[in-house]
């Protein structure tokens, strides 16, 4: 895999920048008339989106509204559901994820996901991050190092375990864990980021720093974040997506510029959720 | 709308790989059961063919020396000896699981609980050796000879115990607590809780525990063989000896040839067949214990 | 009143099981420990098993676990990752593989006996050894074997799973890196079972690997298990009774250890779960 090439442009970048506050409106991953069913039951139903490269684009919406499942769609998790079936296009960078001829390992490497609760696995932090880079083929020792001392710092999680990395990743505290999960998908170097919540498990002091690496993470990334928090996905994002349940399938009711979706609504629906009158 | 599935596609072609080797198996695991079926029936086969089903039972005796094949003393002694370590094992099986449960303090129940398990760690010859040094000749002083109906049952007794005791816990642990608070708010007494609401309630997962003892009483071989005294009879009192179809296999294997082999085999797949039966039961109920 | 009189019952039910237990347990241990010493563990049979020790019977006992576990363990554990990880949980090809292992889990050991006789000692050509009573016993464990392991993945939460996939681990790596190491007490627990019961059993080795109590010298020698030395002791040998004893100690004994660090490890296994959520 193309690891060589890559190596210089992100590794060797030092302390990490902030992105431009806006970015240009060049879509990354564009979305067309996507559904999604459980069995007989539909989760999803024809959304389309373009999501922009570099920016955070905020998915809001009260719960069951399929955000999530539009989440895990962008990086084929669903598939590992039984029953669960597509219809609808996602291209990222202009290829359709679905195509058979796509590797999905490699797909899934470009595309990062942080999950609601903390997952790290039952391993040490060293090995956490290790695991997956061995699997796509990084394996010399320095390296993997290297690699590893660079992301714990981009989530500044290297003052605080940078001593202790062959100890256990459970033995961490929950935001440590959280900030740990980050900067294993981040180790990949992915393109995309998928966020499900990455805050709300985790206490408010925890949750500021998430929250502040998230925003710090804007413009290197391109980032997707499902939120409940409406104050927080004004302060980060950069688009909004509003989904809403009509006749027990989520759809998407408004998207556009974070500023235009809290300030100036153009759906009713939308102004009475985001003015907290409904959901 | 073209809806896709793609869970299956989803595999890269490693794993694709790893998923046949599993699949492979896994069905070698699934045929172990279908293989013995088979070699049990081409055994058999030379004696099915030649002679009629009902002859097992209506042939004068079991003398496989003059090509006489009558199982029923054999199947009554299993019979007999299973249903009566059933019989006795039930109330004892349930009364322990309501012991630990209901009744005892929770170190008397945990040390309790221990014992049983240990009790279903002890191996089949070892309980048929206990039978044979202290059973048989305490019942021997009482009526003898001593090997006999009576000390098969109580050793197999013995050896399902356990089986009934951890099923009906588990049954009876699934029983709603809520039931229990109920029926204390309506006033009413700890055995009249427990036998009008809780045993009712946990009925289908008992008896299933029930079905899968009667299956190990049956096909238990070593135990019985060295207590029961193995004269080919129909019994006539708890004192006399029998013996079961399990021990006949094993006693006659050894020197059996031609008929006389195929006709173990005959009865080695009546046992395996009598067994998925139970076993299906047992199944059902579970399945629909738990719906 | 009926309340007293229950409860009486109850404990003296529980009572009397207790009572013989002990009973057994003491009956064996008072009839076979004076019996039981070093040299009764590393001497040959004397006087067919009269006197002298019980070391070849060990090593046969130990290679026919050996042969078993060998073959059962790869198999089952094969099995057991397939059904929970490769196919959903309600599929009908899972239930027909549950099925067929549960029917085999309740075949009678004797039965078993036949067929290993049938099937391995003759048609395979195997004659009365330890292979083939290895093979036998490797049939018997496998349900319990593939039991303990599919419920141990099951039981690894599904995140593992989710979480591997979206960092684009094949299942294959996510298998042996996170899956089996976080389900390996109980395949631990399951191995220790399978080795507790394949140790216990006589039955299916009749016929299959044999009586003869020489030391074995390659896997196509008959070799006679522990269990079998009993029961040969106790019912064909007048005056063998003390060095069945012994031998009985020796094997619950043996049995207990097992049992006991199997259900340790379930124990401790499933308080890590909790500490650890």
């Amino acid at each position: 895999m193309a690891s060589e090439g890559m190596a210089n442009n992100i590794y060797t970048l030092g302390p990490m920048q902030a992105g431009p506050p806006c970015c240009e409106p060049e879509p990354l991953i564009q979305v067309q008339e996507f559904s999604l069913r459980y069995g007989i039951k539909t989760a999803l139903s024809e959304v389309t989106l373009d999501i922009y490269r570099g920016c955070i684009t905020a998915l809001i919406g009260p719960s069951g509204c399929g955000k999530t499942s539009f989440l895990s769609s962008i990086n084929r998790l669903t598939d590992m559901i039984p029953g669960c079936k597509t219809g609808g296009r996602i291209f990222i960078d202009g290829r359709d994820i679905h195509d058979p001829l796509n590797n999905l390992q490699v797909l899934r490497r470009q595309i990062g996901m942080v999950f609601q609760k903390p997952t790290p696995f039952p391993l040490s932090i060293y090995r956490n991050i290790e695991v997956p880079l061995y699997e796509h083929g990084i394996r010399a020792r320095t390296e993997v190092r290297a690699i590893i001392e660079q992301v714990l710092q981009d989530v500044g999680l290297w003052d605080e375990v940078h001593d202790r990395l062959h100890s256990p990743a459970l033995s961490l505290s929950g935001g440590q864990q959280q900030r740990l999960c980050i900067a294993r998908a981040l180790a990949l170097r992915p393109r995309i980021l998928l966020m499900d919540e990455p805050c709300s498990a985790l206490d408010p002091i925890a949750s500021g720093i998430v929250e502040d690496l998230i925003s710090r993470l804007r413009g290197r990334y391109t980032i997707v974040i499902v939120t409940h928090n409406l104050a927080q996905a004004r302060r980060i994002a950069n688009y909004a997506a509003f989904f809403w349940i009509k006749g027990h399938a989520g759809q998407l009711v408004e998207f556009g510029q974070c500023q235009q979706i809290f300030e100036s609504p153009v759906h009713e629906l939308t102004a009475a959720y985001v003015s907290g009158a409904r959901g | 709308m073209i809806w896709s599935r793609r869970n299956i596609l989803s595999l890269s072609a490693p794993d694709r790989l790893m998923g046949w080797m599993l699949l492979c198996g896994a069905v070698t695991a699934a045929m172990v059961v279908l293989l013995i079926l088979l070699f049990l029936a081409v055994e058999s086969w030379p004696l099915l063919m030649n002679t009629s089903g009902v002859r097992f039972f209506t042939d004068p005796s079991w003398n496989p020396g003059e090509g006489l094949y009558n199982l029923a003393p054999m199947l009554s002694g299993t019979l007999y000896a299973a249903g009566g370590a059933v019989l006795l094992a039930t109330p004892l099986g349930i009364a322990s699981a309501l012991f630990i449960l209901f009744y005892a303090p929770s170190l008397a129940a945990n040390i309790y609980q221990r014992l049983v398990e240990l009790l279903a760690g002890i191996p089949s010859v070892v309980y048929g050796f206990w039978g044979l040094t202290t059973l048989v000749p305490l019942v021997n002083q009482w009526r003898p000879p001593g090997a006999s109906l009576l000390a098969g049952i109580l050793v197999l007794m013995l050896m399902i115990l356990p089986t009934i005791v951890l099923t009906a816990q588990a049954a009876l642990l699934a029983v709603p607590r809520e039931y229990f608070h109920n029926a204390a708010a309506l006033g009413m007494s700890r055995w009249g809780t427990l036998w009008g609401v809780i045993l009712p309630a946990a009925k289908t997962g008992i008896a299933a525990g029930i079905m899968l003892a009667t299956g190990r009483a049956i096909g238990e071989t070593m135990a019985v063989l060295m207590v029961t005294g193995n004269v080919v009879q129909m019994p006539t009192s708890l004192f006399d000896p029998i013996r079961t179809l399990t021990a006949n296999i094993a006693l006659e294997m050894a020197y059996a040839v031609h008929d006389h082999r195929a006709a173990l085999f005959v009865s080695g797949l009546a046992l395996m067949l009598l067994i998925m039966i139970l076993s299906g039961i047992a199944g059902w109920l579970f399945k629909n214990h738990n719906a | 009143m009926r309340d007293r009189l229950s409860r009486w019952v109850i404990y003296l039910i529980a009572f009397f099981v207790s009572a013989t237990f002990i009973w057994i347990v003491s009956d064996l241990i008072h009839g076979g420990i004076t019996h039981v010493s070093w040299d009764f563990l590393v001497d040959p049979p004397r006087n067919a098993g009269r006197a002298g020790g019980i070391a070849p019977i060990l090593v046969s006992t130990g290679l026919i676990l050996l042969v078993a576990l060998i073959v059962a363990l790869p198999l089952g554990w094969m099995t057991a990752t397939f059904l929970a990880e490769f196919v959903p949980a309600h599929s009908s090809f899972g239930s027909a593989v549950r099925y067929s292992l549960q029917v085999l889990a309740g075949v009678p050991s004797i039965v078993f006996g036949l067929f290993g006789n049938a099937f391995f000692s003759i048609y395979l050509g195997m004659g009365f050894s330890i292979l083939s009573g290895g093979l036998t016993l490797a049939y018997m464990l496998l349900p319990i074997l593939v039991s303990t392991a599919e419920a141990g993945l099951r039981a690894v939460p599904e995140t593992y799973r989710l979480s591997a996939a979206a960092l684009g681990m094949s299942r294959t790596a996510t298998l042996f890196h996170l899956l089996l190491p976080a389900a390996a007490p109980s395949l631990a627990a399951g191995l220790l079972l399978g080795i507790g019961r394949a140790a216990a059993e006589t039955a299916a080795l009749l016929f299959t690997s044999g009586y003869v109590d020489r030391m074995p010298d390659s896997l196509l020698d008959s070799g006679r298990a522990l269990a079998i030395h009993i029961f040969d002791l106790s019912m064909n040998v007048a005056g063998g009774d003390s060095s069945a004893h012994a031998s009985a100690v020796v094997l619950i004994v043996a049995l207990l250890l097992i049992n006991m660090l199997a259900m340790r490890l379930t124990v401790g296994w499933q308080r890590r779960r909790i500490v650890s959520e």
